[in-house]
């Protein structure tokens, strides 16, 4: 009875440092005690199940804890461009836990499986299974492993449908008919094929709704194997794991004027090819970096509007060159940062972080967006759609109704751009060809570090 | 059993909105680690793959045994990987010299 109790105990006491753990990372300031926080809850609870006396073989325990922290550590040390792959596959590997124990207490329970225990089961199994297979194809579409185009086919919101409506039905008859073991299997099977396919019709540009989502289906799954264990710690860890995800992915869902329904049902790819098709050759104003060079020196305040461009082309760091040689002068350099900027929630802010820049430099779009009819030069590298006016005024642009940056508003622009391709929703962008923009064709890293050459050959 | 079940709801609700409330006030700043450090929170579910594991088992022992030790597997790949990185990206956010005060 004391060793069950202390085991509770410690469970208690985990719950409380998780919750804990993430109101410490409200702030930067206090965020790592946040990580402690965590870490230790983490090892209370671990150690408090292996006191359980129900438990009487340890070997299999003890080599599973190994292999896992084997792969752990380099999972947890992979580049920051990498970062959004490595969330995709950590999704992944939480929901294969969770559907694997699922699929195991069902096989050890059955047929007495009473039926709310078996609904909440089921829920588990299947949110589990097409997390698992959804987030692999997230993980590989970012890791360019798969072809990151959507790849759309006529009928695909239907079959899709029919798919879950087939999971659900499943899980409706064991529910009722809990002895009808052999079609279990087609409850982990179904979700898995039908997280293949909710994913392959997306995008690059939509990973950070689709992240946030399958972040909340992983926690919604663990919340389920919560009431399958009687598990209070699971169920709030995985209630906290399911609301962060699904704030994450109502933020982003805004940031791009889209419904869920939208991001999942309806690709991006149909728009495209009509929107494209009307690109005729307009001027515009071109400029060399020596001519950049002058006119931000000449400026008070800056704003850098960076997107995933930047981070492909691992621009960071020289962009942070560039802003301790402004800054040197006099000049303000904020940054200006659109919620779906890079592959998931906050990419950039860490990419940026990384290179150094201190993060009250760091504005989001509704804190900049004011600022721009007062700023000198908004300097655009590698941002395209977040950055562009169709979407404010032209009522049938595709992107028409998402917030952006207002870059339009200052007094001068600057793109760097590789070239005058269109973006990812493959959609033409009238700020380039504004009289108060001025293109920087070029690689983002090399150009900018042409300009920082030039402002420090200036004045030595 | 009646009585746990509706225990457990009423855990579910409240730690929602805990959760909600909690993860509102993160600012734009740190979603990413957001998502790192409730990743590694939510692998929390190695302690039901541990005991699955571990537990003497009367029939179906095999499976348990393997499906629960590649789940712990998975999970603490998890944890250990996400508390990592997101430790890793902690560190890495700085507040500029001028403006250290505040």
């Amino acid at each position: 009875m004391s060793s069950d109790l202390l085991i509770e105990v410690t469970y208690l006491i985990a719950t409380a440092l998780f919750i804990l753990s993430l109101r410490w990372l409200s702030s930067p300031a206090t965020a790592r005690r946040g990580v402690w926080a965590g870490e230790l809850g983490m090892l209370l609870a671990i150690v408090g199940t292996l006191l359980n006396r129900g438990i009487t073989d340890y070997t299999w325990i003890a080599v599973a804890l190994v292999i896992g922290s084997v792969i752990g550590v380099p999972l947890g040390n992979v580049q920051m461009t990498a970062v959004p792959q490595r969330t995709a596959l950590s999704h992944a590997f939480g929901a294969l836990c969770v559907t694997l124990v699922g699929t195991a207490e069902f096989y050890l329970r059955a047929p007495n499986i009473p039926p709310f225990m078996m609904a909440v089961l089921s829920m588990e199994v299947i949110l589990g299974s097409l997390t698992f297979t959804g987030s692999l194809m997230a993980a590989g579409k970012l890791q360019e492993i798969l072809p990151q185009r959507p790849i759309t086919y006529k009928g695909q919101n239907f079959v899709n449908l029919l798919l879950l409506a087939g999971a659900v039905a499943i899980a409706g008859v064991l529910v009722v008919h809990p002895d009808q073991i052999r079609l279990f299997p087609a409850l982990v099977l179904i979700p898995l094929v039908f997280g293949v396919m909710l994913i392959i019709p997306i995008g690059g540009a939509d990973m950070p709704t689709v992240i946030s989502l399958l972040n909340s289906y992983a926690g919604l799954s663990a919340a389920a194997m919560g009431f399958v264990l009687n598990s209070k710690l699971l169920i709030v860890a995985g209630a906290l794991d399911g609301s962060s995800g699904f704030i994450l992915s109502v933020i982003m869902s805004k940031a791009m004027n889209r419904s869920f329904t939208n991001v999942l049902f309806g690709a991006f790819g149909q728009v495209q090819t009509s929107a494209a098709g009307e690109q005729e050759a307009k001027p515009v104003r071109s400029a060399t970096p020596e001519e950049a060079a002058a006119i931000l020196a000449a400026a008070n305040k800056v704003v850098v509007v960076p997107g995933y461009g930047m981070a492909v082309a691992q621009a960071q760091h020289k962009v942070r060159e560039l802003c301790d040689a402004l800054s040197k002068r006099g000049v303000e350099v904020r940054f200006g940062i659109h919620p779906v900027a890079g592959r998931m929630p906050g990419h950039m802010n860490v990419l940026l972080a990384e290179a150094d820049i201190p993060y009250d430099k760091l504005l989001s779009m509704d804190e900049i967006n004011g600022d721009f009819p007062q700023t000198d030069v908004a300097l655009v590298i590698g941002a395209n759609d977040v950055t562009n006016p169709a979407a404010r005024n032209e009522t049938g642009s595709p992107i028409y109704g998402m917030p952006i940056l207002d870059v339009d508003k200052a007094r001068t622009v600057m793109v760097i751009k590789r070239s005058m391709a269109a973006g990812f929703a493959g959609i033409d962008n009238p700020l380039y060809y504004l009289d108060r923009t001025l293109m920087l064709f070029g690689d983002a890293k090399g150009f900018v570090g042409n300009i920082v050459r030039e402002l420090s050959g200036g004045h030595g | 059993m009646k009585l746990d079940l509706l225990t457990s709801l009423y855990v579910l609700m409240l730690a929602g909105f805990i959760g909600f409330e909690v993860i509102r006030r993160v600012s734009p700043l740190l979603h990413t680690p957001l998502m790192s450090l409730t990743n590694a929170l939510d692998a929390i579910a190695v302690v039901g793959a541990i005991i699955l594991a571990g537990e003497k088992h009367e029939h179906m022992a095999t499976l348990a045994k393997v499906l629960g030790t590649i789940a712990i597997i998975a999970a603490t790949s998890n944890i250990v990987g996400g508390f990592i990185i997101t430790d890793r990206m902690l560190r890495m956010f700085k507040i500029s010299s001028s403006s250290k005060k505040a």
